[in-house]
């Protein structure tokens, strides 16, 4: 399901998902969801043969992995219509209060008018299921700006001239 | 065939410029609704909302919907206030929306 | 007052050609309905009973002559010859076509105008204050601020898809006529102990099905924390927020559910985390935008004008309009003139676009350029000198805009009402004008004095009734448009939320209802000086129902 883009270039996912009952398999990389996560905490950090992800639906906040971000290497944050902007937030936080440094992945009703605003967010990978998004992303389009106002979690980016608070970012 | 219990039309918006048009006969959308199609049977009701979507669907229309409406001697009457105020313009602009396109026509 | 920077303009440029791009997709095919609405909507694109509507920002009420030229022009080119000015200080065109509003927001984008983020949930255009930077009881122009927050909010990655809209609002005065309290944040800049800048900061305040006050979260936010507060709030609410019902998504109901005090550390605790980060205001970027907004160069006048008061003896009718729709300047010998747009009979806030020709001329001639739009939906000249009151007026008068009726019971805000909005439940325009006419006599006006009247044509509350001493909301009932009324509400910095006085009125009831509360007001007011609201507050609603709803005969009561 979906079709993984990983800084906006096309990838096979190596990653499984995981959800509900089904058990975790040796050997693989995983992204389990949270309820997983927390009732199988243990052996899931201790097994050597595989990464580990974690999968947040917009209600189960990033403090819930807060401790164990250094373990992990995906975050998978649900969009679960495009107007629910909850993971736009949740992004920041991983990058921001948590300085998480490994790969944070859009899902759900990824579309390509909000590529670019995930990006600045923190986001650097997506998995898409919307034809046009994909068809675009496939041809190399992303119409974001190129031009912002604020800082964000890539506030790194700063062009010339400009105010502290007022980043403008000229890719 | 069933017969509705209220006839009704198919309404929406035009694409390009946004006005106002109900579903005609042979699929056509038209700016008036006394040349708007009605349904009186379930039928009938579906066929037109097929077409409807299709129209949605072929992005030459926007936002279609089915209104209630009565029909007396050809005219074509929206049941609602809101669709009766839809089909002829602004109550305190009697100079535009479709209202004045009729005058127009009359004068 | 603020002028583009290379930046700026190169950002709504870009803006206008992507959304070029995305109408001829649209149009093409290419994108659908369901891709394309939210892209319209974050545009200022609705699709409204009639028509498309566009909904262009007018940041913080703020217009300089050329860009109130290029509404008309707009108006007059695209549209149907006139516009909307609105209770968010923006202005609304009824009519125009989707393919030529990407031409519409290139010819805004050459004045330097937009209508970003004007619809959707986001942050909206901050609103400021419509005396702002002239008013006598200003502590600090608000719209420096207001501008630092247009720039920070504009496109801000995170929150353009908020769990619902959110409306900023700042005020510099003590007095709010912004209605500050009724917005997801309001800022009231203030100065501290040590005579520092900051923001008394509000939050969860809002109109619509569950309104609400606003409540204080700190009593002092320093000018340079202004963002990093901002975001605080933002961040909190877009994790939090409800989104499983649109009704219960704004700010308002998360302060009301969670409790100000546990929202409020939440917040507070964010914003220890961020305040000595990137958005920190240095201080000479604020005084940067502030030189934006420095006074004009008024000249050095006495406090008193001969030829107005020559001019005021000699003319009745401009003396009145003097008492009632020009304002105290900070400036000795220079007025705030409100340019109602409550003509008798007339629909609140449109202006023709020779009305608004004449209005860019009196601002360029009389204002040192600058006009402003009030959220009461009318026009503000904010720096005419005394002597030229007389010439601005008889230009006013010229032209259908002099009524002499500011903060008077015509001076109506309503909604556009079941006559233009999809969402509309009943019609609101005609019910203003009703009661326009009903109270034309001048006379009769100034003996009932400030009273201020608005009507919404559904519960969403645009016309802001909740904060009317008159509230009037349009409701349908059984196919037939039903008016309910509530008393009490206001606006100002005694903020309150009107109450339901009882069962509604027909159409064609609503007027004589109004008429009866005026009526018991007057026979039962202390003095010429009570107003109504003071009235309403000290007898409560009681008198008022006894009025409305006489007791039934005792053979029906039974």
């Amino acid at each position: 399901m979906g079709t993984l883009f990983v800084d906006l270039d096309q990838r096979d996912d190596p990653w499984i998902s995981i959800e509900g009952e089904q058990p975790v398999p040796d050997g693989v990389d995983v992204i389990v969801s949270l309820d997983i996560f927390q009732s199988q905490r243990e052996e899931l950090l201790a097994r050597n043969d595989g990464r580990i992800g974690v999968y947040l639906e917009p209600l189960e906040p990033v403090s819930a992995i807060a401790g164990d971000l250094d373990r992990l290497s995906v975050v998978a944050l649900n969009f679960p219509s495009f107007a629910d902007g909850t993971s736009f937030s949740k992004a920041r936080q991983l990058r921001d209060a948590h300085g998480f440094e490994g790969e944070v992945r859009g899902v759900g009703d990824v579309r390509i008018d909000q590529i670019g605003h995930m990006q600045r967010c923190g986001f650097n990978a997506f998995v898409v299921e919307n034809d046009a998004t994909i068809a675009a992303l496939s041809k190399g389009d992303n119409p974001a700006l190129h031009l912002h106002y604020q800082p964000a979690a890539d506030e790194t980016k700063t062009g010339p001239g400009a105010k502290r608070w007022a980043r403008r970012a000229l890719d | 065939m069933t017969d509705l219990k209220t006839p009704v039309v198919f309404t929406a918006n035009r694409l390009r410029d946004g006005e106002v048009v109900w579903l005609g006969a042979n699929g056509r959308w038209v700016e008036t609704v006394d040349a708007s199609l009605p349904a009186t049977t379930q039928a009938e009701q579906t066929q037109l909302a097929a077409i409807a979507a299709q129209s949605d669907a072929d992005n030459v229309i926007v936002e279609p919907y089915e209104i209630d409406v009565s029909l007396d001697a050809g005219s074509v009457t929206p049941v609602r206030f809101r669709e009766r105020i839809r089909a002829s313009g602004p109550t305190i602009r009697l100079d535009l929306g479709k209202q004045a396109q009729n005058t127009a026509h009359a004068a | 007052m603020y002028r583009y920077d290379e930046f700026d303009h190169e950002f709504v440029e870009s803006r206008v050609a992507q959304f070029r791009d995305q109408v001829a997709r649209r149009v093409s095919g290419e994108l659908s309905e369901d891709n394309f609405k939210p892209i319209r909507l974050q545009n200022g694109v609705y699709l409204q009973l009639h028509a498309y509507m566009l909904r262009v920002a007018v940041p913080y009420g703020t217009l300089n002559s050329q860009q109130m030229r290029m509404l008309a022009h707009i108006a007059r080119k695209y549209d149907r010859d006139y516009g909307h000015f609105t209770t968010r200080q923006n202005i609304q065109f009824n009519w125009p076509k989707l393919e030529d509003i990407p031409d519409i927001l290139a010819d805004l984008a050459s004045v330097e105008m937009h209508a970003i983020q004007t619809s959707g949930n986001c942050i909206r255009n901050v609103t400021a204050d419509h005396f702002a930077g002239a008013s006598a009881d200003e502590i600090a122009d608000p719209r420096p601020y207001a501008e630092i927050l247009r720039q920070w909010s504009t496109v801000h990655p995170e929150f353009l898809f908020l769990p619902r809209k959110f409306k900023i609002a700042v005020i510099g005065a003590g007095v709010d006529r912004a209605a500050m309290q009724f917005h997801d944040i309001g800022l009231e800049v203030k100065r501290n102990a040590a005579d520092e800048l900051g923001f008394g900061v509000f939050i969860g305040g809002g109109l619509g099905r569950t309104p609400m006050v606003a409540k204080q979260v700190r009593d002092f936010v320093a000018e340079a924390d202004l963002l990093s507060y901002c975001e605080a709030i933002l961040r909190v609410y877009n994790l939090s927020g409800r989104r499983d019902n649109k009704y219960k998504a704004r700010i308002k109901i998360l302060v009301h559910e969670t409790g100000i005090d546990e929202l409020k550390q939440q917040i507070e605790a964010e914003f220890e985390r961020i305040r000595e980060g990137v958005l920190k205001l240095p201080d000479e970027d604020v005084r940067s935008i502030e030189a934006y907004f420095a006074a004009p160069a008024f000249e050095e006048l006495p406090n008193e004008s001969a030829k107005l008061e020559a001019a005021q003896a000699a003319d009745p009718g401009f003396a009145r309009w003097v008492g009632r729709n020009v304002s105290a300047h900070k400036a000795p010998g220079y007025a705030i003139v409100t340019v109602a747009l409550k003509g008798t009979g007339e629909a609140p806030g449109d202006a023709t676009s020779a009305q608004m020709d004449v209005l860019a001329g009196l601002g360029e001639a009389y204002s040192f350029d600058e006009l402003r739009v009030s959220h009461e939906q009318n026009v503000i000249l904010p720096h005419v000198r005394l002597d030229d009151l007389k010439a601005v007026y008889d230009a006013l008068l010229a032209h259908g805009m002099a009524s002499a009726n500011a903060g008077l019971i015509t001076d109506i805000i309503a909604c556009p009402g079941l006559d233009y909005c999809a969402l509309a439940t009943a019609r609101s325009i005609p019910v203003a004008q009703e009661i326009s006419q009903r109270f034309s006599d001048l006379d009769r006006q100034n003996e009932i004095g400030e009273l201020k009247l608005k009507i919404s044509g559904c519960i969403n509350a645009c016309g802001h009734h909740h904060a009317g001493h008159i509230g009037i909301l349009g409701v349908e009932k059984r196919g037939e448009e039903l008016y309910q009324v509530t008393l009490g509400g206001s606006g100002d910095e005694t903020a309150a939320i009107g109450e339901i006085i009882g069962r509604g009125f027909a159409s064609d009831e609503i007027t004589n209802a109004v008429e009866t509360l005026v009526d018991t007001y007057l026979a039962r007011r202390l003095s010429d000086d009570e107003t109504f609201l003071e009235a309403y507050r000290r007898m409560g609603p009681a008198p008022f129902k006894e009025a409305l709803y006489p007791p039934a005969p005792a053979t029906e009561a039974a």
